[in-house]
């Protein structure tokens, strides 16, 4: 199944009900092939630019182009567009097989080739031969499966998803990531998936598109993205991190009265947050040259089977009374080694993993 | 060890267990007693009774002549056709007039929607007896509709809407209307508008998707509306006797004529039995191809 798959520009989209603005000048491209997702907590408007893209939310103004092809006017069913709803919205009335043979139904393909298509996409998402199942005798991993092959058996140009996975268990959950990610990058569609879950975005994604309040804040690849958040939400959003408070005077960065070394360049003086990532510490003994030190006093060590996560209340004289969170991966110190509660310890952070955020 | 094994050892706690079991049963049976009473002494007795009295001749002695009377009488024959066939009318137009106007307040929001069900509603909580008066009042040849009419010229001579079949059509539409929209209603409300959506998305045009996704989905709604208002119809009294000018005459209408005219009791039982078991006839059909339905929606 491969088809040729097309860009999709968004440009100014904005959507207001009433005085709310549930998107605010939404610009952006997808590439043609890509696996773009839109990540946002709910009610940031993910979801709505996803119908606007389908074409079941019509906005007040922009524009958005399936390729050349400017679509916004367009209804639905003339987009010619894949689409996985969040509860599956299968046809209760029909089986497997009619569920998937719908859109060819409508397309007035033959019978035979019907058949044909509907096997080989139900093949596809690893479903063959459940065809006569009625789609209450399925589970919900079977029937994402079969809302799946269903949006992709008429071979779209664009798939849109819209949190798919989030019905299912944690375990099906990771294991359907990696199943949806290799699907397309079999089946050459463009895909524009939304999550609130931002390490499901991390997984899968070319690139991410953070949503929030109805705006863009940041698109990039996930590692830039975790690497170096545009602003404090996408900070606190994406990964785990700790946001102490600094300020910047005379191009110099103080956390209470310590010096903090950072890696890009400062602009402008005021107040900031220094976004550490709990995996990036580490503990030290001597002062080491190109990095951060943190004094404080353990006052939390919780056992989370892959890493052992430490609260560390900071020093309130050289830092300020603020909490850092540190994980250290379990299995890399010995147990004997691993700080316990009430230790004053001093951890370290290389100076190109320190970085600010407004 | 297995369970049962555990139980057997640790008897004591069985016996208490099984005790608290066996009261709690008792308890829930004895809450059930009045209703059972109640079924027994209001529907269970006077169904016997009409059974036995359905049985009695004119000369007090038991006998099948009322039946036979039933079964050879041309005049009752008729009666039972005119009956089915308003009844039948009378769904098919609840149909047409129901349908279209619950798939409306279906797709409206809900506080619309809460507005346009009391308006179901409050016909629905009236009298039934002041609501088929007041049509005499409008269809009459004198009456509203007419004399307006005729007034702004749409029709010449007042046209004759009750006491003839038409009038009683108009009443019994009108009166089980809410009984087609109210289960109707519940089962449109149900259906997952995301399911049209989908349709719409993978290419459906919105009368196609209708067809396809949203009707199928409301059959058991409609089903279950259409059998009420059918069988409720089957036994209808008060508006076809008002309405129908004594040209309509149905089951019902026939069963009180036996007993007010003729005080023939036993007239009257064995047509009410022959409804009766008429109208469970319907319902066991319509049961299995509810069933059926549903079987066919799944393969």
């Amino acid at each position: 199944m491969k088809s040729d798959a097309l860009n999709i520009s968004i440009k100014d989209i904005t959507k207001t009900y009433g005085e709310f603005f549930a998107l605010k000048d939404v610009s952006l491209e997808v590439k043609s092939g890509e696996f773009l997702t839109l990540l946002g907590p709910s009610g940031s408007g993910k979801t709505t630019l996803l119908m606007v893209l389908a074409g079941f939310t019509r906005p007040d103004y922009g524009s958005v182009k399936f390729g050349t092809e400017e679509v916004v006017l367009k209804p639905p069913h003339l987009r010619d567009i894949g689409m996985v709803f969040q509860n599956y919205a299968l046809f209760p009335h029909m089986n497997v097989e009619q569920n998937v043979g719908y859109p060819q139904k409508l397309r007035g393909i033959s019978k035979e080739k019907i058949k044909e298509t509907v096997n080989e996409a139900l093949k596809t998402v690893k479903l063959d031969g459940l065809g006569h199942r009625g789609v209450a005798e399925l589970s919900g991993g079977q029937r994402q499966r079969v809302a799946l092959a269903r949006a992709i058996v008429f071979q779209p140009k664009i798939l849109l998803m819209d949190e798919p996975l989030s019905a299912l268990d944690k375990k099906l959950r990771e294991e359907m990531q990696i199943e949806l990610r290799q699907l397309h990058d079999s089946l050459n569609m463009t895909t524009v998936y939304v999550t609130h879950d931002q390490k499901e975005a991390l997984t899968m994604s070319d690139r991410i598109a953070v949503i929030n309040g109805g705006g863009l804040m940041q698109l990039d690849t996930p590692s830039a993205i975790y690497k170096s958040p545009n602003n404090a939400f996408i900070a606190d959003f994406i990964g785990e991190s700790s946001l102490l408070s600094v300020k910047v005077s005379k191009k110099n960065v103080y956390l209470g009265n310590t010096k903090i070394l950072v890696e890009h360049s400062l602009k402008k003086n005021g107040d900031f947050l220094l976004v550490v990532r709990p995996e990036k510490l580490f503990l030290v003994n001597d002062n080491p040259t190109d990095c951060n030190t943190f004094t404080g006093n353990v006052v939390e060590s919780i056992y989370q089977g892959e890493s052992q996560l430490l609260m560390i209340k900071l020093d309130p004289d050289s830092h300020g009374d603020q909490i850092l969170r540190m994980r250290i991966p379990n299995g890399t110190a010995s147990l004997q080694d691993l700080p316990s509660i009430g230790n004053k310890i001093t951890v370290g952070l290389k100076k190109s993993d320190s970085f600010l955020v407004e | 060890m297995t369970s049962t094994q555990k139980i057997n050892q640790e008897g004591i706690n069985k016996t208490e267990l099984d005790q608290l079991d066996k009261k709690e049963r008792y308890t829930l049976f004895g809450l059930t007693v009045p209703y059972l009473a109640l079924v027994f002494g209001l529907i269970i007795i006077p169904i016997g009774w009409l059974f036995y009295m359905s049985f009695i001749g004119r000369d007090e002695t038991m006998s099948l002549e009322n039946y036979q009377r039933i079964w050879n009488s041309k005049a009752y024959l008729r009666i039972f056709k005119t009956t089915f066939q308003i009844s039948l009318l009378t769904t098919l137009f609840c149909v047409l007039l129901g349908y279209p106007l619950t798939y409306f307040m279906s797709q409206l929001s809900n506080r619309w929607a809460n507005i346009c069900m009391i308006g179901v509603l409050i016909p629905f909580w009236t009298s039934l007896l002041v609501r088929t008066y007041a049509w005499l009042v409008l269809l009459q040849k004198k009456g509203l509709i007419n004399s307006l009419a005729v007034d702004w010229g749409l029709w010449s001579e007042p046209i004759k809407f009750v006491h003839n079949t038409s009038g009683t059509l108009i009443g019994m539409v009108h009166i089980m209307l809410p009984f087609l929209i109210l289960p109707l209603y519940a089962n449109m409300r149900t259906i997952d508008k995301d399911c049209l959506k989908a349709a719409a998305n993978l290419g459906a045009t919105p009368t196609r998707a209708f067809w396809t996704v949203f009707f199928p989905l409301s059959l058991p709604g409609l089903f279950a509306g259409l059998l009420i208002v059918f069988v409720l119809c089957l036994g209808f009294y008060v508006t076809p006797a008002l309405l129908g000018g004594g040209k309509v005459i149905m089951v019902a209408m026939k069963i009180s004529d036996n007993i007010e005219l003729y005080y023939s009791w036993g007239a009257a039982s064995a047509l009410g039995v022959v409804l009766l078991g008429v109208t469970m006839i319907i319902l066991f059909i319509a049961s299995k191809l509810v069933s059926i339905d549903q079987l066919g929606n799944r393969s």
